[in-house]
């Protein structure tokens, strides 16, 4: 179980780490499903550039492409890989040392 | 080089007060409120509710699970960030255990690497849907009127 969580964690991350990429997801996230004309429209990048991040980001699953208005094909952000990635942050995220120390703290006043 | 996914945290502390004043700290809304939360409401048996508001107003909800006064106390909470009707969560277990004039406390939270990613898929289309049908409800509503 744990190396596919881990696969899937890092190809999240991985997406994540460049900018081109995180502009489009949140482009994604905003303004819902949308083709490579509609990014290249709405960012500041060339259509062939954004082509190759999304081939990229359907590869590790990060978003579906699914059929759209003319034929055009429609890219669908999907929240499943995130949230696993949100685990691994999640898990960093649960702060018990400090939690602890101020319990300690908290039962040493008299 | 590949590093594990982290599922369990887990540390010990040693407190200066006996495992009945520890038990207080953790088991009711004023001891929870005076280190864990700003505010604390807490249903204490199992199955009880219970609820934690952090500094910025963000409130946890959390299931209490073992009440063993005044050894274990077990509850839990949901991961963060995730949508309403996940069923994730993670399970929290404080152990109290006797030490000279205090208290050993070890604190045990599990289940950071639960993968339920096909049924997430399937919740995530099922909102998809839900959303879509909704928004043409909405449009038919508004096209009427």
């Amino acid at each position: 179980m744990a190396p596919d969580l881990e696969a899937i964690a890092e190809q999240v991350f991985v997406a994540l780490a460049d900018p081109t990429r995180r502009a489009i997801l949140a482009a994604l996230a905003t303004d819902g499903p949308s083709t490579a004309t509609d990014l290249a429209a709405r960012l500041p990048i060339t259509r062939q550039a954004i082509a190759k991040h999304l081939a990229l980001m359907v590869d590790a699953g990060l978003i579906t492409p699914e059929p759209g208005e003319r034929r055009r094909v429609r890219y669908r952000l999907q929240s499943a890989p995130v949230q696993v990635a949100q685990q691994f942050l999640a898990a960093l995220a649960h702060d018990w040392d400090n939690r602890l120390a101020a319990l300690q703290k908290y039962l040493a006043t008299p | 080089m590949t590093s594990p996914f982290p599922d369990r945290i887990e540390r010990t502390v040693k407190l200066a007060r006996p495992p009945r004043d520890v038990w207080a700290a953790l088991t009711t809304a004023e001891g929870l409120s005076a280190w864990f939360g700003e505010q604390a409401t807490i249903d204490l048996r199992p199955g009880g509710a219970a609820t934690m508001t952090f500094a910025g107003g963000m409130t946890v909800d959390m299931r209490v699970e073992r009440v063993e006064e005044p050894a274990v106390f077990a509850y839990t909470w949901r991961l963060p960030d995730l949508p309403d009707d996940d069923p994730r969560r993670t399970y929290v277990e404080f152990t109290l255990e006797p030490d000279g004039n205090g208290t050993l406390l070890r604190v045990v939270e599990t289940g950071f690497a639960q993968l339920p990613v096909e049924t997430r898929r399937e919740t995530y289309d099922s909102h998809c849907e839900g959303w879509t049908r909704e928004l043409a409800e909405l449009a038919t509503h508004i096209d009427g009127s």
